[in-house]
C-alpha cells in the first residue's frame, strides 16, 4: 500500500516533468533562441508566460529546451553508467578469472575523488572534444561520458553479487551441463533474474546524473551559454534572484521535481524487488 | 581476521600509486596553458621564459617522477622537520604552486581549517540528525510521520545544494540581513561575542551541507534499523516484555551500527567533494575553493596534489570501513 | 563635581572633534579599510605574476618612479620629476633617461631608498631563469648607471622616443635590493616569505598574506606623508564571485570597496539602487573588437606546413567588411553586455583623449539598409533566394568564433541576427578561454591560429603610449606557420604605408606629433576594417558611501591614491 502510493507520487512527479519538456514545445512553439530586442527583460505576460531574458528570448521556451538537454544527459549518462556496470558486473560474476582484476579496478575507481576528477575532465577536455565533434555535441559527449564513466561502480558491485547468486542456482548448472553458450545464458537466464536490480540502479544513476550535470553547469563547467540546460539556467538566473526570481526558481523546481521523482521511483522499485 | 586486515593494508599503496598515475596522466593529456590568463601585452617570448621557470619544459615522465618523490619523500620530511626540528628535507625541492610560487602543502595547511570546521561540523550534525531521524522513522514505520519524513529525505536529495544555498543567502543574508554574505576566514574566536559572529557566518553553509548529508544517510539508517527490527532476537526481547524504547535503542540500533557506521565512514571523504560546491557559494576559502581556483588558473601542481590528497582520504576511509566491518561482524570477512 | 568633570571632559573633546572635521585626516585614525577583490591575489610580487589582481594588491606596498593619473597623464611618484627632453632628463639622442629619486625616501624598515634599488630591480627581473612577467618592459635597457645615491641613468640599446616603459606604472615598481638579493634567477620562486611580504615604500605594509584568500596590511610607519594614510589597516578579501563582491559593498555594506564588478548591467543597476554605495568606472584602452580574417582559413586537418595563405575571396573585399561593421548596433550591444562599464567606440585606440581619433564616429549608428546597399553595389546578391548573398558562386557564409563567456555569446547571437538581415549567414563557435587565449602553436583553436573568418576578443594598449600596440598590425606581425603562429596581426592585413608610418612613429619624440601619428594609424586600421571596434570596456568597481577620496584610475592601479582615502565624516 505504502509503496504503491510512493510509486504513484514518484511517477506523477516524473510524468509532469517529462510531459512539460516533451509536450511543452508542441504547445509553445516559440524557438528558444529567437530574440525580441524590443522586449528585453520583460515580466511575465501572455506573449511570454515566464517573461524574457536580457536578449528578449522567451524563458518558457528556454525552460523546455533546457529540460530536453537535462533529460537527455540523464538518459544517456545513466545508459553509459549502467551499461558499463552491467558489463563489468556480468563478467566478474560469471568468470572466476576476471573477477579479481575487475573488482580491483572497481575498488580503484571507488577510491577516486570523483567530483574533482569530473571537474578536471570537464575543464580540460572541453576544447578538444568541442573541436572534434562541434561545440554542442562535444560538450554533451564530454558530460555524459564523464558522468557515466564515474558512476558505474556501485552498479557493477551489486550486479556481480546478484550474478554470483544466480550462478549458484540449479538451472544454471543444468544449462552449463547442456552446453549452452554464455551469451545465450546471459540473455535467457541471468538478465531476467537481475532485471529489477538493474532498473533500480539505472533510475538512481539517472537522478544523480541530472544533479551532477547541474552542478557542473553551476560551476561554469557545463554547457555553454547558447545551449541551455536546467543547471545552466539556474546558473544564469541566480544573480537575478532579487530582481527576476523566476529565472532560477523555475529551473530549480524542475530539477528538484525530476530528481525526486526518479529517486522515489527507484526506491519503490527496490522495495518491490526485495518484496518479491 | 588479521590476515584480512594485512591484505587490505598491503593493497593500499599500489592502489594509491595507480590513482596517482591516473591523476597525473589525466592532467598531462589535457591541453590548456597556465599563461592563458595573463594580459595579452605580455609577449610570447616572456611567456615561454615563465613556463621554463615553472619547469614545464621538462618531459612528462621526469615531472611525474619528481612529483612522486616530492609527495613521498620531500613533503613528509619537511613535515617531520617542522615537528621535530630535524633537517631531513635538506632543502629538497618542494611542490610549488605555479600561481603563488609557494609550497602547495602550506597552501593546503592554510585552507584545511576552514574546510574542516565548516564541512566537518556539517557532516557531524548531518550524520547525528540522520541517525536520530532514521531510528525515529523506523520506529514509526508506515505512519504519516514516516511517510512525510522519507518524502522529505527524497526531496532533500533532489534539491541541488547550490540552488538551495542561493535562495537561503538571498533570504537570510540580503533580505533579512541576519547573517553576513561574506565568510571571514581571518575571524578568531576569543570570547562569546566573537563566537556568536563565527556561528552566524557558519550557520548557512553548515545548514545546507548537513541537510544534504541527512537526506542521504537517513534512508540507510532507517533501512538498517528496520532490518534489525525484523530479527529473531528483537522478537525475543519484546516477548520478554522489555519496553519498546529499550528494544529500539538497546537492541535494534546497536545491531544496525555496522551498516550505519560503514555508510558514515564511506561518506566522510565526500565532505571534500561537497565542500567544492558549498565553499564556492558561501565564499568559504577552503580546500574546495583552492581546487576550483587552481583549476581555472591552470595551476596543475595544486590540482594534482589536492586531488591526490582527497584520494588518500577516500582510500583511508574505505580501509576504516572495511576494518570496522571485519571487527564488528566477523561473518563478512570472507564474503 | 561630576558635572564639572564632564564639562572639563567635553571641553577637551570639543577642539579635538573640530580638528578632525576641519583639517585633513591624521594618520591611522579611520580604522580598517575593507577591500573585496573577488579574484584574490596569489602573490604580492608583481614581477612573478603579471596578473592584474596581484599588481593591484602589491600597489599598496610597492611603488614605481612615476604613475599615471586617471586622465592618463604621467605624474612623478618616487621620482622628483618626469624626465623629458626639455629638462634634460632624456638625452638628446634618446638613448638614455635619468631618473632622480625624491630625497629622504625610506623603505618601511627604515633603510633609505637608493638608486642601487632601481638598478637591482632591473637585475632581478632580467636575470635568466626568474620567470619575470615584466621582462618586456626592461628588455631594451642595456645598463643602469648609479651616478649618486639618488640618480639612476637607464641606457637603451636603441634610441627610445618614448622611454617611459621601465618603472612607470604599477607593473614595474621598485623592490628592495636588501630583501631580494638572494632571490635572483631560478631562486626567485623559493623566496616565498619575500614574495608574500615585500618591503616597500607605499602607505601600507603586509602583515599577513594568504594566497587566494586574504591579505592584511597595516600602516607603513616610515611613509613619507606624515598625516597619511587615514586608515590604520587594510583587509583585502578574495574569493566568491563578482556578484558576492558587489553585494557586500552595495547591498549589505559589509565591505568598503569592491573591485572589478563584471556583472550583467541589470544586476549591477539593481544593486546600485539600494543606495549604500557608488559605482565608479574608468576607461583606458581595453577594446572589445572583431578581427576579420583576410586569409582563407586552412581546411581542418591539413598539414601545418601548407602553402602560403591565399586571400579569402569575400573577406578580402573591403565592402563586405564595411557591411559587417555597418550592420552592428554598438549602442545596443554596450547596453546589453556592459551597461555603465562600457561605451561605444569606433576606434581601436580610444584614449587618452589626445590619441583618440574623431574621424570614425559615424560607426556608432546602425545602418542595415546602408549595409545591404553596400553589398548590392559590390555585386553580392542573393540570386537563389536562400537568404544568403553570393558573388561568382561564393556565398557569404562565415564562421564567427570567440571565447566561452556569457556576454560574448550574447554578442554573437546579436551579430548573427543583424548579419542575417543583410544576407550573411554566420556559424557561431565558442572556445574555452584557456585554449582560445593560450599561445600553444599546436592548437588550431587559438586566437593566433584564427581558424575562422571572424573572431571577437578584447585587447588593450599597455600604458598610454600606443606605439607597441599599433605595431601589432605591422606586416611582420602576422602569425604564420613559419614563425610558429606568433604575432598579433591575426587578420593577416599588410600595408607597407602603415609600416612606414610606424617607422616614423618610432623616431618621433614630441608628444603632439606622436599623438597625431597614432591617430592616423588608428584610422588606417579602422577605415580598412582590419578590426571592427565594438565597445570601449572600462573598469567598474564600487565603493561604500562612507568611503571618500576614491579616484577611479584605469591607467594605473585602482588603489593608486589609497593614501588619500578616508572615512566620510557623518
Amino acid at each position: 500500500m505504502r509503496s504503491a502510493r510512493k510509486l504513484r507520487l514518484g511517477v506523477l512527479l516524473l510524468a509532469v516533468a517529462v510531459a512539460l519538456v516533451i509536450l511543452g514545445p508542441l504547445l509553445w512553439t516559440l524557438p528558444h533562441d529567437a530574440m525580441d530586442l524590443g522586449a528585453r527583460n520583460a515580466p511575465a505576460s501572455l506573449a511570454h508566460p515566464l517573461g524574457t531574458d536580457q536578449l528578449g528570448r522567451d524563458l518558457a521556451a528556454r525552460l523546455f529546451a533546457g529540460g530536453r538537454v537535462s533529460l537527455a544527459v540523464a538518459l544517456v549518462a545513466a545508459l553509459v553508467g549502467t551499461g558499463l556496470g552491467l558489463a563489468i558486473g556480468l563478467a566478474a560474476g560469471m568468470s572466476r578469472r576476471l573477477d579479481g582484476p575487475l573488482m580491483r579496478l572497481t575498488d580503484i575507481f571507488l577510491s577516486l575523488p570523483l567530483l574533482p576528477l569530473l571537474l578536471i575532465a570537464a575543464t580540460l577536455f572541453r576544447a578538444p572534444l568541442a573541436s572534434a565533434l562541434g561545440a554542442e555535441v562535444g560538450v554533451f559527449t564530454l558530460i555524459t561520458l564523464s558522468i557515466g564513466a564515474t558512476s558505474w561502480m556501485s552498479t557493477a558491485r551489486i550486479l556481480r553479487a546478484d550474478v554470483r547468486s544466480v550462478m549458484q542456482r540449479d538451472f544454471i548448472a543444468a544449462a552449463q551441463l547442456v552446453g549452452i553458450r554464455p551469451a545465450r545464458m546471459v540473455v535467457f537466464h541471468i538478465l531476467p533474474n537481475i532485471a529489477s536490480t538493474l532498473s533500480v540502479s539505472a533510475a538512481l544513476a539517472a537522478a544523480s546524473a541530472i544533479l551532477m550535470e547541474s552542478a557542473l553547469s553551476f560551476l561554469g563547467l557545463g554547457f555553454p551559454p547558447d545551449l541551455p540546460s536546467w543547471g545552466r539556467l539556474i546558473f544564469e538566473g541566480t544573480p537575478h534572484l532579487g530582481t527576476y526570481p523566476g529565472r532560477s526558481l523555475w529551473p530549480g523546481a524542475m530539477i528538484a521535481i525530476t530528481a525526486t521523482g526518479v529517486t522515489s521511483l527507484g526506491d519503490t522499485l527496490r522495495a518491490k524487488a526485495i518484496g518479491n | 581476521m588479521r590476515s584480512h586486515a594485512l591484505h587490505r593494508l598491503a593493497m593500499t599503496l599500489p592502489t594509491l600509486l595507480v590513482i596517482s598515475a591516473l591523476i597525473f596522466a589525466l592532467l598531462e593529456l589535457a591541453p590548456g596553458d597556465p599563461m592563458a590568463q595573463l594580459p595579452d601585452s605580455i609577449p610570447e617570448s616572456v611567456r615561454a621564459d615563465m613556463r621554463a621557470a615553472l619547469g614545464l619544459d621538462q618531459s612528462a615522465t621526469v615531472r611525474y617522477a619528481l612529483w612522486l618523490r616530492q609527495m613521498l619523500v620531500v613533503e613528509p620530511s619537511v613535515a617531520l622537520d617542522g615537528l621535530l626540528g630535524t633537517d631531513l628535507a635538506a632543502g629538497g625541492p618542494r611542490i610549488l604552486s605555479w600561481q603563488t610560487r609557494a609550497p602547495v602543502m602550506s597552501l593546503i595547511a592554510q585552507r584545511l581549517p576552514q574546510t574542516l570546521v565548516v564541512v566537518g561540523l556539517a557532516y557531524l550534525i548531518g550524520t547525528a540528525a540522520a541517525v536520530a531521524l532514521g531510528v525515529w522513522f523506523a520506529a514509526r514505520q508506515g505512519t504519516a510521520l514516516d511517510r512525510a519524513g522519507t518524502g522529505m529525505a527524497a526531496l532533500g536529495y533532489g534539491l541541488p545544494p547550490y540552488f538551495t544555498a542561493a535562495v537561503l543567502i538571498y533570504i537570510f543574508a540580503i533580505w533579512l540581513g541576519w547573517v553576513p554574505t561574506v565568510y571571514d576566514t581571518t575571524h578568531r574566536v576569543t570570547g562569546w561575542d566573537s563566537a556568536a559572529v563565527q556561528i552566524r557566518q557558519m550557520i548557512l553553509p553548515v545548514a545546507v551541507l548537513s541537510l544534504q548529508t541527512t537526506a542521504q544517510i537517513t534512508r540507510y539508517t532507517r533501512a538498517a534499523v528496520l532490518d534489525a527490527l525484523g530479527q529473531e532476537y528483537i522478537r525475543t526481547a519484546r516477548a520478554k516484555g522489555l519496553p519498546e524504547r529499550r528494544v529500539l535503542l538497546g537492541h535494534a540500533l546497536r545491531n544496525s551500527w555496522v551498516a550505519t557506521l560503514t555508510v558514515i565512514a564511506l561518506g566522510a571523504p565526500q565532505i571534500f567533494a561537497g565542500a567544492i560546491i558549498t565553499e564556492q557559494i558561501f565564499g568559504v576559502n577552503g580546500i574546495g575553493q583552492l581546487l576550483i581556483q587552481s583549476l581555472h588558473a591552470g595551476d596543475l601542481p595544486v590540482v594534482q596534489t589536492v586531488t591526490m590528497l582527497i584520494a588518500v582520504l577516500i582510500v583511508l576511509a574505505n580501509l576504516t570501513a572495511d576494518l570496522l566491518i571485519a571487527r564488528i561482524d566477523p561473518r563478512s570477512t570472507h564474503a | 563635581m561630576l558635572a564639572r568633570l564632564i564639562a572639563a571632559a567635553m571641553s577637551l573633546c570639543l577642539p579635538a572633534t573640530t580638528f578632525a572635521t576641519n583639517a585633513p585626516t591624521a594618520r591611522a585614525t579611520d580604522g580598517m579599510l575593507r577591500l573585496y577583490y573577488w579574484q584574490a591575489p596569489t602573490t604580492l610580487n608583481p614581477y612573478l605574476s603579471g596578473g592584474i589582481k596581484d599588481i593591484e594588491a602589491a600597489s599598496l606596498i610597492l611603488e614605481p618612479l612615476a604613475r599615471l593619473d586617471p586622465e592618463g597623464a604621467m605624474i612623478p611618484w618616487l621620482a622628483r620629476e618626469i624626465p623629458t627632453l626639455e629638462n634634460g632628463g632624456v638625452a638628446a639622442d634618446m638613448r638614455s633617461i635619468t631618473w632622480r629619486l625624491k630625497e629622504g625616501l625610506t623603505w618601511s624598515d627604515g633603510s633609505p631608498v637608493t638608486s642601487g634599488d632601481v638598478k637591482f630591480t632591473l637585475t632581478y627581473c632580467m636575470t635568466a631563469g626568474s620567470g619575470c612577467a615584466q621582462q618586456a618592459k626592461f628588455r631594451d635597457v642595456m645598463a643602469v648607471d648609479t651616478a649618486d645615491a639618488l640618480t639612476a641613468v637607464l641606457h637603451f640599446a636603441t634610441p627610445k622616443p618614448y622611454p617611459y616603459g621601465p618603472f612607470v606604472g604599477p607593473q614595474t615598481p621598485l623592490i628592495q635590493a636588501a630583501q631580494f638579493s638572494e632571490c635572483l634567477g631560478p631562486s626567485a620562486a623559493s623566496c616565498t616569505a619575500a614574495n608574500f611580504a615585500p618591503i616597500g615604500t607605499g602607505p601600507f605594509r603586509a602583515v599577513e598574506f594568504r594566497p587566494g584568500d586574504t591579505a592584511r596590511f597595516d600602516v607603513n610607519p616610515a611613509y613619507r606623508t606624515p598625516d597619511a594614510p587615514a586608515f590604520g589597516s587594510v583587509l583585502l578579501k578574495g574569493g566568491g564571485s563578482a556578484e558576492t563582491a558587489g553585494r557586500a559593498v552595495l547591498e549589505t555594506g559589509e565591505f568598503d570597496y569592491a573591485w572589478n564588478l563584471q556583472l550583467s548591467p541589470t544586476v549591477l543597476d539593481a544593486m546600485a539602487a539600494k543606495g549604500k554605495g557608488q559605482v565608479v568606472t574608468g576607461f583606458s584602452t581595453l577594446v572589445e573588437r572583431l578581427a576579420l580574417n583576410l586569409r582563407e582559413p586552412a581546411p581542418r586537418g591539413s598539414s601545418t606546413s601548407g602553402p602560403a595563405p591565399i586571400p579569402h575571396p569575400a573577406m578580402a573585399d573591403i565592402e563586405v567588411r564595411r557591411a559587417l561593421s555597418m550592420s552592428l548596433d554598438r549602442a545596443a550591444m554596450t547596453q546589453i553586455g556592459y551597461g555603465r562599464a562600457g561605451r561605444v567606440t569606433c576606434n581601436i585606440v580610444p584614449g587618452p583623449p589626445a590619441y583618440a581619433s574623431r574621424a570614425n564616429d559615424g560607426c556608432a549608428a546602425q545602418d542595415i539598409e546602408g549595409a545591404q546597399e553596400v553589398l548590392t553595389n559590390a555585386g553580392w546578391t542573393d540570386d537563389n533566394g536562400d537568404g544568403v548573398r553570393a558573388r561568382a558562386g561564393r556565398e557569404l557564409r562565415f564562421i564567427f568564433q570567440t571565447s566561452t563567456n556569457a556576454v560574448r555569446q550574447d554578442f554573437q547571437m546579436l551579430a548573427k541576427e543583424w548579419w542575417r538581415q543583410i544576407g550573411i549567414k554566420t556559424e557561431l563557435r565558442n572556445i574555452d578561454a584557456s585554449v582560445f587565449f593560450s599561445t600553444d602553436p599546436g592548437n588550431p583553436d587559438t586566437l593566433q591560429r584564427f581558424d575562422a573568418h571572424i573572431q571577437m576578443y578584447a585587447s588593450a594598449s599597455d600604458g598610454t603610449d600606443p606605439e607597441a600596440y599599433l605595431s601589432g598590425w605591422a606586416c611582420g606581425n602576422i602569425p604564420t606557420v613559419r614563425n610558429g603562429w606568433q604575432g598579433r596581426n591575426v587578420g593577416g592585413w599588410c600595408d607597407p604605408a602603415y609600416d612606414a608610418l610606424l617607422e616614423e612613429l618610432s623616431a618621433t619624440a614630441a608628444p603632439e606629433d606622436r599623438a597625431a601619428l597614432a591617430r592616423t594609424l588608428n584610422d588606417m586600421l579602422v577605415q580598412n576594417y582590419v578590426v571592427v571596434p565594438l565597445v570601449d570596456r572600462g573598469r567598474v568597481s564600487a565603493h561604500a558611501n562612507t568611503l571618500e577620496g576614491v579616484r577611479m584610475n584605469a591607467w594605473d592601479s585602482e588603489l593608486w591614491n589609497i593614501a588619500d582615502w578616508r572615512r566620510a565624516q557623518s
